[in-house]
């Protein structure tokens, strides 16, 4: 008798969300990611690249400043650089709004949101700081002045979702909910938001991930559980499309700004950083995630260009970054 | 597949004779299906019973060892789909591919390159541990050349018998796995193998002929055995990843065996092949076989590879000490945490980060984060306090202050007790904060 793959029974899907103003579609899988063999998956994973509202040139290590360079100081010129790039959706980051560092206030972040949309048409989130007082303040302003554009706002937390929550309902916008690697907790906010009255084809949860090297497994395995649940175990509370910010943990691990001089044995400092994002991506990518939010344009091209190959079979094709071989 | 207490009491002989150590034969059957005792201790279980019980019990992956000396490395051995559902055991071996073609200089240049890729993290040490060596003609020398210049341990890689005869005979001792074994040459590389009591690996057309190649090579008389599906493409070489280890934990006992994935010889990009490597670290891949290795690959799929073999039930944990930080000397700040990793790298890399020198306490807290280690009674007062003081610290230092988590606030109190004379300050709660405080914070 042929062999045939032992087959698991899936009883739920991954809910579409519809984000940015052209619908871009989230989600949709009916099985493990890359599974092909047994499900069916409508929506590829989207890439989103980062932008940060003010120049953090002092902040980020060189493989990072060299990929941007001219466009840190403007949020417009950035975010169009990152489409440039191949980015699927920009993450614009309200860095600057911080009541612990700059404290800028919601007028800044609304004129760095316009300068984005006034230059990218793809969907676009805004990321405030995980302050919750703060974030309410900024993400309100920006909720209703741009109005019906249905950006993805975030992170909504427990503690401050009744109010974001309200804002993304009343102006047509999308929230990321945010949980500290946790199931349950990732449930019960799905479950509070949707008591809220938003609809589900309008939440993408955050369930939080650690860096490679730097606890990635417990955010990995909370992703693989919800995946379970939603997929397996037909959990209608956990059923919605799952997003991770692991670019900003890689990018700021000390690896990943050790100049290659310092220890040639880690290899050159760009491929470094840009394998450590790399292979992370498509770790959890694994684990069911459906938006990745990362920050070096050479990662984005081998993480989509890994995605159509798993998804759609072939050979590997295409001008991909080349590692160069360090000698010590 | 696994039997039940039950099941396997209906085996035992029922004589409740207490020789085992157990009470009644049920109990001894308990113990034996949850692993706790082992079936030669009862001295009356038939023939027959025993077979059938050995075979039941054998995992449904073989676990099987590559290699020698500090780079022999166990694989197979696992148990479930995912490692929340228990662990994952065996790291997936890192391995490098070299052509017998190329000189025996520039293996050498190699090997010694990839020999000084090790890595210490949470009191290990990552590295990779294998050299695939493929040809033919020049196979035993090209192995030679890898033992005689690094540490690493041999994959040979050849389809001619003579082949890997010869260069297995090089290698005695040093337990390389052999192969590949394949529909054409099963028979003379299995012959091979016995005699140089080696693991074998095979290499099929399909998902069929692994299970035909399986069969012959057992029936030679061989155990262990290593399965390459054969696939080439990246989606193929997942879908083969996850259908052996289904196959494998479903008990079909033709599939029950580590498994050897290629990348590099998927693509010759070596970003690419980094990226099929972290899929089917993730997914089931005993060995992955690299194009070739450096830092800038290698460490992040070590990396990805120590999270993901870790046990979800045993948190990493650091050794109670004194850490310093960007060179800190008699002046500097000294912060006190608990020993979870994750709290040690997170508070360590915002330190560094902060490039304010500082000295590090790890105190031991049995591996739980500052607030459920507070919590607990692990970090109290008295405990940081007394902690404090025998660590010795003050030797280290011209001042008397230490900081503690914000987490941990209410714990000042009993340590200036405990420390009298000591400035006990409250630090963030969140380590992401820490960069801010240290900027303001001044030692007394």
């Amino acid at each position: 008798m042929a062999f045939q793959i032992p087959t698991v029974k899936y009883s739920g899907k991954i809910n579409e969300v519809p984000i940015g103003p052209a619908k871009v579609m989230v989600g949709g899988q009916n099985a493990y990611s890359f599974h092909t063999f047994e499900g069916s998956f409508p929506n590829k994973p989207k890439i989103a690249l980062d932008v940060w509202d003010y120049d953090p040139s002092e902040e980020w290590p060189e493989a990072l400043r060299q990929a941007f360079a001219g466009v840190m100081g403007d949020p417009g010129a950035w975010a169009g650089k990152c489409v440039e790039y191949g980015a699927d959706i920009v993450v614009l980051h309200l860095k600057s709004s911080d009541p612990n560092d700059k404290n800028t206030g919601a007028d800044h972040a609304v004129a760095a949101v316009q300068k984005v949309l006034d230059a990218v048409s793809c969907p676009v989130v805004i990321f405030g700081v995980d302050n919750k007082d703060k974030d309410v303040e900024t993400l309100s302003a920006v909720a209703e002045k741009f109005a019906g554009k249905n950006l993805i706002l975030g992170p909504v937390t427990e503690k401050n979702y009744k109010q974001i929550g309200a804002q993304a309902l009343a102006y047509g916008h999308t929230v990321i909910a945010r949980t500290p690697i946790d199931v349950n907790l990732a449930k019960q906010l799905n479950i509070l938001l949707t008591g809220l009255g938003l609809p589900k084809d309008k939440i993408i949860v955050d369930p939080t991930t650690g860096g490679l090297g730097y606890g990635m497994e417990y955010g990995y395995s909370v992703m693989e559980r919800i995946s379970m649940a939603a997929l397996v175990q037909q959990d209608d509370n956990l059923q919605q499309p799952m997003i991770s910010f692991f670019g900003e943990d890689v990018w700021k691990s000390k690896e990943a700004n050790l100049p290659t001089a310092e220890n040639p044995q880690l290899g050159d400092a760009t491929c470094r950083g840009v394998l450590m994002e790399t292979t992370e991506a498509v770790a959890v990518l694994g684990a069911g995630v459906s938006v990745l939010s990362m920050r070096h344009p050479a990662s984005v091209k081998l993480v989509r260009e890994y995605v159509e190959l798993a998804y759609d079979g072939g050979d590997v094709k295409g001008d991909l970054p080349k590692v160069p071989i360090t000698e010590f | 597949m696994a039997l039940t207490g039950i099941q396997i009491f209906k085996m035992l002989p029922g004589t409740n004779c207490k020789k085992c150590g157990a009470a009644t034969c049920l109990a001894f059957a308990m113990n034996l299906a949850s692993g706790k005792a082992e079936l030669d201790a009862c001295p009356d279980v038939s023939e027959e019973s025993r077979e059938k019980l050995s075979a039941a019990s054998a995992p449904p992956i073989r676990p099987l060892t590559i290699g020698y000396g500090d780079t022999a490395i166990k694989i197979g051995g696992e148990t479930v789909l995912f490692r929340h559902e228990k662990t994952f055991f065996n790291p997936t071996g890192i391995a490098a591919l070299i052509n017998d073609s190329e000189s025996d200089a520039d293996i050498a240049a190699k090997v010694k390159r990839y020999q000084k890729m090790q890595y210490s993290r949470v009191g290990l040490n990552l590295r990779p541990e294998l050299v695939v060596v493929k040809g033919g003609a020049r196979l035993a020398d090209a192995a030679k050349a890898v033992v005689a210049n690094s540490d690493l341990s041999v994959i040979l890689y050849s389809e001619d018998p003579a082949a890997l005869k010869a260069a297995a005979e090089a290698l005695a001792g040093k337990n390389p796995l052999i192969g590949p074994a394949t529909k054409a040459n099963c028979a003379e590389v299995a012959a091979v193998a016995k005699e140089a009591k080696a693991p074998v690996w095979l290499k099929a057309a399909s998902m069929d002929e692994v299970a035909e190649l399986t069969k012959a090579l057992t029936a030679a008389g061989l155990k262990d055995i290593v399965i390459d599906s054969g696939a080439r493409t990246v989606k193929e070489v997942f879908t083969d990843s996850v259908a052996i280890r289904r196959a494998a934990l479903g008990g079909n006992r033709d599939y029950g065996f580590p498994t050897i994935a290629f990348p590099a010889e998927i693509t010759d990009n070596l970003a690419m092949q980094t990226a099929i490597a972290s899929a089917l670290i993730a997914k089931y891949a005993g060995v992955v076989v690299l194009g070739d290795l450096d830092g800038a690959m290698v460490f992040p799929l070590l990396l990805e590879r120590l999270n993901i073999f870790t046990d979800p039930q045993r948190p990493m944990t650091m050794v109670q000490d004194i850490y310093p930080i960007n060179n800190p000397g008699e002046n500097s700040p000294v912060l006190v945490t608990t020993n979870f990793s994750l709290t040690y790298f997170i508070v360590s890399s915002e330190v560094e980060g902060s490039r304010v020198p500082c000295w590090l306490l790890i105190k031991d807290s049995e591996g739980l984060s500052v607030m459920t280690a507070w919590a607990a009674g692990k970090f109290s007062g008295d405990d940081v306090g007394q902690f404090v003081k025998k660590i010795g610290i003050e030797e280290k230092i011209k001042h008397k202050s230490v900081v503690i988590p914000g987490y941990a606030a209410s714990i000042s109190g009993d340590m200036e007790e405990e420390l009298p004379g000591w400035n006990i300050t409250i630090g963030p709660r969140e380590a992401a904060h820490l960069t801010k405080f240290l900027k303001d914070y001044k030692t007394a």
